[in-house]
């Protein structure tokens, strides 16, 4: 029982959401099913179910977000919970409060499940490890490390375009290096059985050893598009430019910017997702933006729906 | 503990069948609850359909809607809940293979609601075996069963499509399954 995976106790139950890394398939496609039933209550007159009554759920997010923090606590509204949105950058974190203590003030406010964004990798896990037993802890993105409720509903929008995993092959494209999404992403396809999972990058915006993740590297479009069922785009991320890692966004475009011509040398039937927000003529043009084969805003709906599944799963487990 | 003898559950629903025929004149939207009233509401479905025009078949997974929630948690198979129809003003058939507590059918009609104003519910069950906690009644009623409050009552179908009844002991794993099908 060393290094016991924090997500899981003792019985393997998830208490928290942490991390894509450890997870058997077993919990992902549960959380993937049980989110199929919450799409069909998205869809319905009435969008709400009564499930997480007179629980706390509490935003807590450290780092800049909209859609992420809006599809949280629109999940969370449907399944009937209290949200309360911190606005950390304007409270306590600014006057000198650690984030230990911020915490220990939202357990002492009976908090049922924090859902935990910050520019620090490992804050969740430092959060998770933290507090009382009984509160669930998600991560919502931290630093470069995770980001697994947007891996999950990427992983539910292949499925339910591609229904299946075993005989795919997937390339992310982009800044791989800098991408908490592309990591979490790798996980969850190569735990949900993906055979070939391609990273597209410059050598700039690639980690070292990105091999030893399972996947296939390529630096040319042209070659790593060959017969592709799944293209994921990642947003290039402006403040890059300055590092040094890219000469300009225009050059980005040229070599690594999804057009309509390079889509076609995907299979026909590929589908182009992105975690957004997205530049439209930085990594993608707007053409296929809004193509055919993208299922970018679907993504977005599907968001709702996994993570209502996640905090309803994680909500059911008590201690 | 083999005392017990359960009633052939096709004959059940034989009887089922024709306390709704002889009894209603409404036009039903017949909605099967998850697992085994789906079930029953199919083979309702097929027969009602004969004579009449039918909504297509609507199915409730209340698991969304439990209030036992907090003590169990979800379920690991949590299906979706389908209703193909307009509810509001549909006169609708709730089935169900065995009726106790009443909480399932609580959560049913709660649910049900959140899809519209039918103008009426009425509910079929293939067994009501009493016990109830909330104050739900079954219009039509397959048959009557006291059983011992340990005791559950399964309802399965097996490869031919035949209804059996069976029962289990209530704490899982030594469950004596005794096969009291016919």
């Amino acid at each position: 029982m060393i290094n016991r995976n924090p997500q899981l106790d003792k019985n393997r139950v998830l208490q928290h959401l942490l991390t894509m890394e450890g997870l058997p398939a077993a919990i992902l496609l549960q959380i993937l099913d049980t989110a199929e039933s919450f799409v069909g209550v998205t869809e319905r007159d009435v969008k709400i179910v009564p499930l997480l009554r007179g629980k706390s759920i509490f935003n807590l997010f450290f780092e800049p977000s909209t859609r992420t923090r809006t599809t949280f606590e629109i999940a969370a509204k449907r399944l009937s919970a209290d949200v309360f949105n911190l606005n950390i950058a304007v409270s306590a974190q600014s006057k000198g409060e650690t984030l230990l203590d911020t915490v220990d003030n939202l357990s002492a406010m009976n908090a049922d499940m924090l859902i935990v964004r910050h520019a620090q990798s490992g804050a969740a896990h430092l959060i998770a490890k933290h507090v009382r037993p009984g509160i669930h802890v998600i991560n919502a993105g931290d630093g470069r490390h995770a980001h697994p409720t947007q891996a999950l509903l990427d992983m539910f929008t292949i499925r339910r375009y591609k229904q299946q995993f075993h005989n795919l092959r997937v390339a992310i494209i982009g800044d791989i290096m800098h991408s908490r999404v592309a990591r979490s992403q790798i996980h969850a396809l190569t735990t949900l059985g993906v055979p070939e999972v391609r990273v597209i990058a410059p050598k700039t915006l690639l980690p070292s050893k990105v091999e030893r993740l399972g996947v296939h590297v390529f630096h040319d479009m042209n070659e790593g598009l060959k017969d592709v069922d799944v293209l994921v785009m990642l947003r290039l991320q402006k403040e890059r430019m300055q590092g040094a890692h890219l000469p300009s966004s225009e050059e980005y475009f040229k070599y690594y910017g999804l057009t309509p011509e390079k889509l076609l040398l995907a299979r026909p039937d590929a589908i182009v997702m992105h975690p957004g927000p997205m530049n439209r003529g930085v990594e993608i043009d707007s053409s296929v933006a809004d193509g055919h084969q993208s299922v970018i805003l679907p993504q977005v709906t599907f968001g709702i729906a996994v993570r209502m599944a996640v905090m309803s799963i994680l909500a059911g487990h008590q201690v | 503990m083999c005392n017990i003898s359960l009633p052939d559950a096709e004959i059940l629903f034989e009887q089922l069948v024709n306390k709704i025929q002889a009894e209603s004149d409404k036009q039903f939207a017949v909605v099967g609850i998850h697992t085994g009233g789906v079930w029953l509401a199919e083979r309702l479905y097929q027969v009602l359909s004969t004579s009449q025009h039918m909504e297509p078949l609507g199915i409730l997974s209340v698991s969304f809607y439990r209030d036992d929630f907090d003590k169990i948690g979800l379920h690991a198979q949590v299906k979706p809940s389908e209703i193909p129809f307009t509810v509001d003003g549909a006169h609708i058939l709730l089935v169900d293979d065995v009726l106790q507590t009443g909480r399932t059918i609580r959560a049913a009609i709660n649910e049900l609601f959140d899809y519209g104003r039918p103008a009426s519910i009425s509910l079929a069950t293939l067994v009501d075996r009493g016990d109830r906690e909330l104050p739900i009644c079954a219009q039509y009623i397959g048959a009557q069963l006291q059983l011992p409050k340990e005791k559950i009552l399964a309802f399965n179908r097996d490869d031919d499509g035949k209804f059996k009844l069976s029962l289990k002991n209530k704490k899982g794993a030594e469950n004596d399954e005794e096969g009291l099908s016919a």
